[in-house]
C-alpha cells in the first residue's frame, strides 16, 4: 500500500450521524471477491432506489470526482466488516472528516490506505456550511494535521501511529515480522506460567 | 505498594509483548475464531504464501451464512461457495471447523464460550464486532477487521492501541420481565450509539453480579452498539461454574491452576477509571428502539420522541428515522402493529433467553409469523430436552436450524420491504434485516409479547399470572 502525506481533491459534505457499516456495503454484496472491485457497492441502498436506479440528489450522485467526504458523527459504526472501506477506497475516496468514527471502521480505514479525521463539532458545522450542496477544490495536509478548503482551514485529530502508518503506507505484517524473537520469548514464556491457556484438543 | 489496577490493566499487561514508542502494543492472541466472513484475510495471507501460525489457537466456525433451512438454503450458489470456501480453507491450514453438521456448530460467539474456548484471562480476537461478548467471562475480547484478521493468523499477535477505562456500575434489583437486554438498551439510549467510543467498559456492580453468564454475554455482546470495542466482567463463581467441564476447557490440574489465576482477575478496590457511570437497574422498564441507531430506544410505556423538541442535526436523524421507519412522533410506541418476529442471534440466542420467551408463549398463540433460530446445535438440541421447541411450534413459530439468521439476513433469512419485525438482535440499522426492513430490537420476553398481541407490547402484564 502507497504512502501519502497530502491529498487535493475535491470535499462534499455527506452531513448524516451513524452512517453504519451496514449503510456504506449492505451486507448482501460481501461475499464478493476484492478483485472485482466493490465502487459499485458503496453506500448501494441509500444512493440508488428499489429498481436500482441512481437517486439524482445524493451527494456521491452528484458529485461523482468527490475524493473527500464530510461527515457526520459516528461515522463507520456497526460491524467490523472491512468491505465498507474497501467501498470507499474503490470509489475513490481518500479521506472523512467527521466528528467521530466507529473504532474497528477507523482502524480498519488506516489499514487501507484512508484517513479517518477527526474535528471538533464547530469545524464539523463550520466545514458543512462552507460547502453547502457544492463540491469544492480541498487540501489534506496528513503531516501537519490541517485540512482546508479555500480559506477555510482546520486542524484534524489522529492517533500518532496511524498517521505514521498513513504516511509511511506500512503493513503491519511487515513490521511484526522484525519481532518475531519476542513473539516466541512470551509464547514460551505463556507454556510454563499458564499452560492451562492452551485449549485441551477435542477428544 | 503497588499501583492499584483495572481489570483492563491487569489483562493488557499479560498480553504485551512489547510498546511502540508511538504508544501502540504488540499483543498476544490466546484464540482466534474465525468464520466465511474472513475469506478476505485468507486471500491476504495466501497472496503472500504465509501459513497460519498457530493452528491450535485457531477455530472456524460456519455461522454468517449458515442454512436455518438447511436444505433450501444451501442449494444457492452464493451461500454454499462461502461455506465451501471456509472448509477450504480450514483443510487447508487444518483448523478445527465447527461445520453445519457438527454438533458444537452455532454463532461463534455462542460457540467458543459453550465450547470452553472461551475463558478468562485471555485474548480473544474474532472478525467481528460482537466479539466483545466474550469479555463477560473476563476475557479480553474484541472484534477487528479483515486486515487483522489476516495478521492474527498469520503472527498469532495484533497492534493496538490501550482503550480508556469505563466502569459502569449498575446496583439494584431488576423488575419481572426486565433483563440484560434492556440494561444495554437503556444505557446506549443515555450515552449514545457513541458513547463509550474508545473505551473499555467494566461492567460492576450488584445487578451484575446476580446475572447469569448468559445475561453477562447480552450486556457485554452489546457494548459496540454504545461505542466500546471492549466489554469486561470479572470472573467468579458463576463464570467458573459455567466453565467446568466444557469440551476445550482445562481439566484436572490445569483446571485447578487457571482458578487460582482467575481469582486475581478483577479491578484493585483503589483503582482508577478513566470514566465511571451509574445505573439504577431497579428503573428499567421493558425497552424497545423506535429508530434506526440502537441509541434511539424507550421504555416500552413511552411516546415516539419529537423531533420539534430536539436541536438542528439531531432533529434531522430523528425525521429520517421515523420516516424510514414509517412512524409518527408522540405517539406511544406500545400498540404498533408488527408483521412478524425474530428470536435469535449471538445477542440473544442461548438457553435462557429461548427459556424466557417459551414462558411467554406457553399455552399462547402467536399473532404473527416468526422464526426461532437458536444460537447454537447444542441451545438446540437443549431447548428441545426441555420440550421449548414444542411451545415455539404450538405457538405458530418457525423451529429452525441455528446461525446469524435473520439478524444479519446473509443466508437468506430477510425480513421483507416495509415489514415491520419485533427482533432480539442487536442492530436496527437501515436495511440491516433485509433491504427496506423496519427492525425494532427488544429482549427475548418483549419479542414474544409482540408474536402474542401482533403489536408493541409491554411483556410484563403477560407474565405468570397476567392476562393475553
Amino acid at each position: 500500500m502507497p504512502g501519502w502525506s497530502r491529498h487535493d481533491g475535491h470535499a462534499i459534505a455527506f452531513p448524516l450521524h451513524n452512517v453504519d457499516t451496514d449503510q456504506l456495503i449492505p451486507s448482501r454484496f460481501m461475499s464478493t471477491p476484492r478483485s472485482q472491485g466493490y465502487a459499485r457497492f458503496l453506500l448501494h441502498d441509500l444512493r440508488k432506489d428499489a429498481a436500482g436506479e441512481d437517486h439524482p440528489h445524493f451527494p456521491l450522485n452528484r458529485h461523482r470526482h468527490a475524493s473527500i467526504l464530510i461527515a457526520g458523527r459516528n461515522f463507520g459504526s456497526g460491524s467490523s466488516r472491512e468491505a465498507a472501506v474497501y467501498a470507499l477506497v474503490d470509489a475513490g475516496i481518500k479521506a472523512v472528516f467527521a466528528p467521530s468514527f466507529g473504532d474497528i471502521f477507523a482502524g480498519n480505514a488506516v489499514n487501507n490506505g484512508l484517513l479517518p479525521a477527526c474535528v471538533s463539532d464547530d469545524d464539523f458545522n463550520l466545514l458543512i456550511r462552507s460547502l453547502g450542496d457544492g463540491a469544492e477544490l480541498a487540501m489534506v495536509a496528513l503531516d501537519r494535521g490541517q485540512f482546508s478548503i479555500g480559506n477555510v482551514q482546520v486542524p484534524f485529530a489522529l492517533d500518532p501511529s496511524w498517521r505514521k502508518k498513513l504516511i509511511n503506507g506500512w503493513d503491519d505484517i511487515d513490521l511484526t515480522m522484525q519481532h518475531l524473537a519476542d513473539i516466541e520469548r512470551h509464547r514460551t514464556k505463556l507454556k510454563q506460567t499458564a499452560p492451562w491457556s492452551r485449549p485441551v484438543a477435542d477428544v | 505498594m503497588t499501583v492499584p489496577r483495572t481489570l483492563l490493566d491487569k489483562l493488557w499487561s499479560a498480553h504485551e509483548i512489547l510498546v511502540r514508542a508511538d504508544g501502540s502494543s504488540l499483543l498476544w492472541v490466546d484464540r482466534h475464531l474465525v468464520h466465511e466472513g474472513s475469506h478476505h484475510a485468507f486471500a491476504r495471507i495466501e497472496s503472500r504464501g504465509l501459513p497460519v501460525a498457530e493452528p491450535e489457537l485457531t477455530f472456524a466456525v460456519v455461522d454468517h451464512y449458515a442454512p436455518t433451512r438447511r436444505l433450501a438454503q444451501i442449494a444457492d450458489p452464493q451461500i454454499s461457495y462461502m461455506v465451501e470456501n471456509l472448509r477450504n480453507n480450514a483443510t487447508k491450514h487444518e483448523l478445527r471447523l465447527f461445520d453445519l453438521d457438527d454438533p458444537g456448530q452455532g454463532i461463534v460467539h455462542v460457540v467458543g464460550p459453550e465450547q470452553g474456548l472461551t475463558l478468562p484471562g485471555l485474548l480473544i480476537n474474532c472478525g467481528d464486532s460482537h466479539t466483545s461478548t466474550h469479555g463477560a467471562f473476563g476475557a479480553l475480547a474484541f472484534g477487528i477487521g479483515a486486515t487483522e484478521v489476516a495478521h492474527v493468523l498469520a503472527t498469532q499477535t495484533i497492534w493496538q492501541r490501550k482503550p480508556k477505562a469505563m466502569r459502569m456500575h449498575i446496583d439494584g434489583k431488576l423488575g419481572p420481565g426486565v433483563s440484560a437486554k434492556d440494561i444495554a438498551l437503556n444505557w446506549i439510549a443515555g450515552l449514545g450509539a457513541d458513547g463509550a467510543q474508545g473505551h473499555a467498559i467494566e461492567y460492576a456492580g450488584s445487578t451484575v453480579r446476580e446475572l447469569s453468564m448468559e445475561g453477562r454475554m447480552t450486556l457485554c455482546n452489546l457494548s459496540i452498539e454504545g461505542g466500546a470495542r471492549f466489554g469486561l466482567i470479572a470472573p467468579d463463581e458463576t463464570t467458573f461454574l459455567y466453565l467446568e467441564g466444557r469440551p476445550h476447557a482445562p481439566r484436572n490440574e490445569a483446571w485447578d491452576a487457571a482458578r487460582k489465576a482467575w481469582v486475581h482477575l478483577h479491578t484493585d478496590a483503589e483503582a482508577e477509571f478513566d470514566r465511571d457511570i451509574h445505573i439504577d437497574a431497579d428503573k428499567i422498564a421493558p425497552t424497545v428502539t423506535w429508530g434506526t441507531s440502537p441509541e434511539q430506544a424507550i421504555p416500552v410505556t413511552s411516546t415516539i420522541p419529537d423531533p420539534k423538541a430536539l436541536a438542528n442535526g439531531e432533529a434531522e436523524a430523528v425525521r429520517d428515522s421515523l420516516d424510514y421507519m414509517h412512524l409518527s412522533a408522540g405517539d406511544p410506541i406500545e400498540g404498533t402493529p408488527v408483521d412478524q418476529v425474530f428470536l435469535g442471534s449471538c445477542t440473544n440466542g442461548r438457553i435462557e433467553d429461548l427459556r424466557s420467551a417459551a414462558a411467554v408463549l406457553i399455552d399462547r398463540k402467536a399473532k404473527v409469523p416468526g422464526l426461532v433460530s437458536p444460537g447454537s446445535a447444542q441451545v438446540k438440541a437443549q431447548a428441545e430436552q426441555e420440550g421449548l421447541d414444542r411451545i415455539f411450534i404450538e405457538a405458530g413459530l418457525e423451529w429452525a436450524a441455528a446461525g446469524c439468521s435473520m439478524c444479519v439476513g446473509m443466508n437468506g433469512d430477510v425480513v421483507g420491504p416495509g415489514k415491520r419485525c419485533a427482533s432480539s438482535t442487536n442492530r436496527n440499522f437501515r436495511g440491516r434485516q433485509g433491504p427496506g426492513a423496519l427492525t425494532h430490537l427488544m429482549s427475548p420476553a418483549m419479542v414474544a409479547a409482540a408474536a402474542v398481541t401482533g403489536t408493541i407490547t409491554d411483556v410484563r402484564p403477560l407474565l405468570k399470572g397476567g392476562k393475553a
